[in-house]
């Protein structure tokens, strides 16, 4: 299955939604008139937009309406689609390159799907030859480290691990000196979910990131916020509060595949200004895309629903 | 403190405008109501539940006069308030009991929601009011999803049955029954494997593991941050399965909780109890009126004092209360209030459920854990004389006392001038709570916190 029919399916009941709503809305009329678009906003934020992000999007729907004078179905439809993906900006996948050490740090809340990530960034790298380790930085959830250790039994990744309990910027400071000691191509360090709003376990991540600047100044670095596509507006707020502490530099979308609206791809990405780089689709190995802004709208909202 | 903080300030703002109209004309309520909606809406309340509440609000409001006491918007905020406490329910419903003496109870919830953890904190729960529970993990599919239960279970010593090798999960189920009861235990707690409602094969698998284990208590497991989605979740389970409540979790963090509404509203089912941590004993009793606080925007402070007082010794905090309303509170006395406050965890851990502090990292240098530590210290190298009668504390004194305490004259001083000013405010509490059994806590001084 291509990208763009992956995303299809995993957004299909927000795109049935959106659909029946936009039918419902301008019913047989063929154009937008205020209240519509009052309701057009409506179902934005029922798809998890969000009221800031909706409150943009059909801003600008209402000027291209001044200025054009055009409020056809056909016009908003399209305004709304080309300023969705003005919101998420361009696709910036992953890009790592072999030869030099790359160091991916995942980082968000509880239960986003950090480890499962990790696990199918690791297949995806490994598929392209890539020589990687994993570093258990989680060492505080029960059974975490035995978690990311199927994922590299699974992809035949060796996992530098210490016991559970044990402090995770040791785990960090250990996997890097193994990384560039044996020579690896990407170090994925998975680490514990933490809640944005306890200050203690966000220094433990800034003082993980402050090792990694240390003891490997010279990698590439990306940290990855996870984010649940069910999370509703808090996940604005996580984004912005990770940013500050561990440097995010993408995020991931994860389970896209099933009953979330995704809209809060859109929340996040308005705040942030963050590059999605990831989707994730499923609980299994190869669920994994890259993140296409263009897939993605068409997915929520179909040109051809104009 | 400002109640509603955000809500309440815009309310405000618009009807700051109407002094000296004898009533609220509709475009003030218009008005009042976009701000509802809104701020409900960023709370992730459903967009439908939003739309009927605040259609009921709004009929309520019409009613409302321009009075002395009160202003519109203070009134409108109290009307809010207590629609949603109608809605998030009456009870703190008890868990149901199987009549048999054997209890089932099974937790459903998506991916990641905090099944596994609530399971062994209700085990942990049940286990303290001395019932005898037993866990099993039905997970086939998430990788350790069974070693995670059997070493929560292991670290409270409570028994659990995995087959972490085993693919069938109802084969897991039907073992762990017999398990159990071999075991007599009175209360099996089956954790399954997180999933969407709308994957039907697995919603199927759940079917087929409740007609091995016969659930008395079918519990829908919330996580706090879901968005618009959380109607159609709790729908789904329902229509499947059957629900007879929810737990919702992760309310430690900052998100407003609108799903508690939202579902409650639509499936009219209760909420039993709530998660607010990650450590196994961090489940508490839900009450309908935080809820509807948290979700307003009005912080956790209800649950901040009700964790204050569950940790305080009973009796010392009586004794104190009552020598406070007798004007004889005493160094001594505060002494006391330290140790009662360092039981309540760690100071960062205490700030981060008050209002406003939500989604706040508190940068290190402003918090000093160590405070409270020190300021006992103070205390325990004073005399008895001295701890009953600060007024002797001469200068000489408190360098003896410092040096004692390994502290700083600065800081003795500091802490004696903390100690006068608690004491001027109680005074002016004493006389607005009397009769009133429960204290709060008094060593927080006149700013709150002690550092
Ligand atoms: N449907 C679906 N499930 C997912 C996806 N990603 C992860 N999951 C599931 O979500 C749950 C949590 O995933 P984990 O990978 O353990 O999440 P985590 O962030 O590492 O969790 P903690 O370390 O406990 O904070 C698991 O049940 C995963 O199988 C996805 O893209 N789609
Ligand atoms: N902060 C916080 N984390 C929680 C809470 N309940 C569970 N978690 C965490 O959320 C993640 C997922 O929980 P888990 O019990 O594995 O969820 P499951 O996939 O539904 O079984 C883990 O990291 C837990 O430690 C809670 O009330 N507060
Ligand atoms: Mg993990
Ligand atoms: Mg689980």
């Amino acid at each position: 299955m291509g990208i763009f029919d992956t995303f299809r399916k995993g957004l299909q009941k927000t795109r049935d939604f959106v659909a029946d709503g936009i039918n419902r809305i301008a019913a047989n009329m063929g154009f937008f008139d205020e209240d519509m678009l009052d309701d057009l906003e409506m179902l934005l934020v029922q798809a998890d937009v969000g009221a800031a992000c909706s409150i943009h999007l059909m801003s600008k729907v209402r000027q291209e309406i001044k200025a054009t004078g055009d409020a056809s179905r056909k016009n908003v439809i399209s305004t709304l689609h080309r300023e969705m993906l003005d919101v998420l900006g361009q696709a910036k996948p992953l890009a790592f390159e072999k030869g030099q050490l790359n160091i991916l740090l995942m980082v968000g809340v509880n239960g986003t799907g950090k480890t499962t990530t990790a696990g199918k960034i690791c297949a995806r790298y490994r598929k392209q030859g890539f020589r990687i380790l994993l570093g258990a930085a989680d060492t505080f959830r029960a059974a975490a480290i035995e978690q990311l250790t199927h994922w590299g039994d699974r992809t035949d990744t060796p996992v530098i691990a210490h016991q559970e309990g044990s402090d995770p910027a040791a785990v960090v400071f250990d996997a890097i000196a193994a990384a560039k000691s044996r020579g690896v191509d990407l170090l994925i360090l998975d680490t514990a979910g933490r809640l944005h709003n306890k200050a203690n376990l966000m220094n433990e991540l800034g003082k993980i990131r402050r090792i990694i600047q240390r003891e490997a100044a010279a990698a590439k670095v990306e940290t990855l916020l996870v984010i649940d596509a069910t999370t509703g507006q808090n996940a604005v707020t996580q984004a912005k509060v990770f940013t500050e502490v561990a440097e995010v530099t993408s995020l991931a979308i994860t389970k896209l595949d099933g009953n979330a609206k995704g809209g809060v791809a859109l929340a996040v990405a308005h705040e942030t200004h963050t590059p999605i780089a990831l989707a994730g689709l499923g609980e299994k190995l190869d669920d994994l895309m890259d993140f296409d802004p263009q897939a993605f709208v068409e997915s929520l909202l179909p040109i051809h629903q104009a | 403190m400002a109640l509603f903080e955000g809500l309440s300030a815009k309310l405000q703002d618009i009807t700051a405008k109407m002094r000296g109209k004898s009533r609220v004309t509709e475009q003030d309520i218009k008005e009042m109501m976009r701000e509802i909606r809104l701020a409900l809406l960023e709370a992730d309340v459903n967009f439908t539940v939003v739309k009927e509440l605040v259609a009921e609000i709004s009929e309520k409001s019409k009613g409302v006069e321009v009075m002395e006491s009160l202003t519109p918007g203070q009134q409108v905020v109290k009307i809010v308030h207590e629609s949603l406490v109608d809605i998030l329910g009456q009870t703190n419903s008890k868990l149901l009991v199987s009549p048999s003496g054997f209890t089932v109870i099974m937790l459903y919830g998506l991916q990641g929601a905090g099944k596994t953890t609530t399971a062994a904190k209700m085990a942990l729960m049940l286990k303290k009011k001395g019932k005898k529970p037993m866990l099993t993990s039905v997970d086939v599919h998430r990788p350790a999803a069974a070693r995670q239960l059997e070493i929560l279970a292991n670290s409270v010593d409570i028994p659990c049955y995995i087959q972490p090798e085993e693919k069938d999960a109802v084969k897991i189920a039907r073992q762990a029954v017999d398990r159990a009861r071999y075991l007599l235990c009175d209360t099996l707690i089956v954790d399954t494997a997180g999933r969407m409602t709308i994957d039907t094969e697995m919603m199927a698998e759940l079917k087929a593991i409740g007609k091995v284990v016969n659930p008395t208590e079918k519990l829908l497991i919330v996580d706090a941050m879901i968005g618009q989605e959380a109607v159609n979740v709790a729908l789904g389970f329902d229509k499947e399965i059957g629900l007879d409540g929810f737990i919702m979790t992760k309310l430690d963090g900052d998100a407003r909780g609108g799903a508690a509404l939202s579902i409650r509203k639509i499936t009219g089912k209760p909420i039993k109890l709530i998660c607010v941590g990650e450590k196994i004993d961090a489940i508490e009793e839900y009450y309908p009126d935080r809820m509807a606080s948290r979700i307003l925007g009005m912080g956790d402070v209800l649950s901040l004092i009700e964790k204050a007082t569950a940790n305080l010794d009973e009796k010392k905090a009586a004794e104190a209360f009552d020598k406070l309303k007798k004007n004889q509170f005493t160094l001594e006395d505060m002494l006391s209030q330290f140790e009662e406050v360092k039981k309540m965890g760690s100071i960062k851990d205490v700030l981060s459920m008050l209002p406003g502090m939500g989604n706040k990292a508190i940068p290190d240098e402003h918090i000093d854990e160590k405070a409270i530590d020190r300021s006992a210290a103070i205390i325990r190298s004073m005399t008895k004389k001295e701890r009953h009668n600060p007024g002797i504390l001469n200068a000489s004194r408190r360098k003896r006392i410092a040096a004692g305490s390994g502290t700083t004259v600065q800081e003795v001083n500091r802490l004696i001038k903390q100690f006068e000013e608690t004491q001027k405010m109680m005074k002016q509490f004493s006389g607005m709570m009397k009769g009133k059994g429960r204290m709060p806590n008094l060593g927080f001084g006149k700013r709150g916190f002690p550092f």
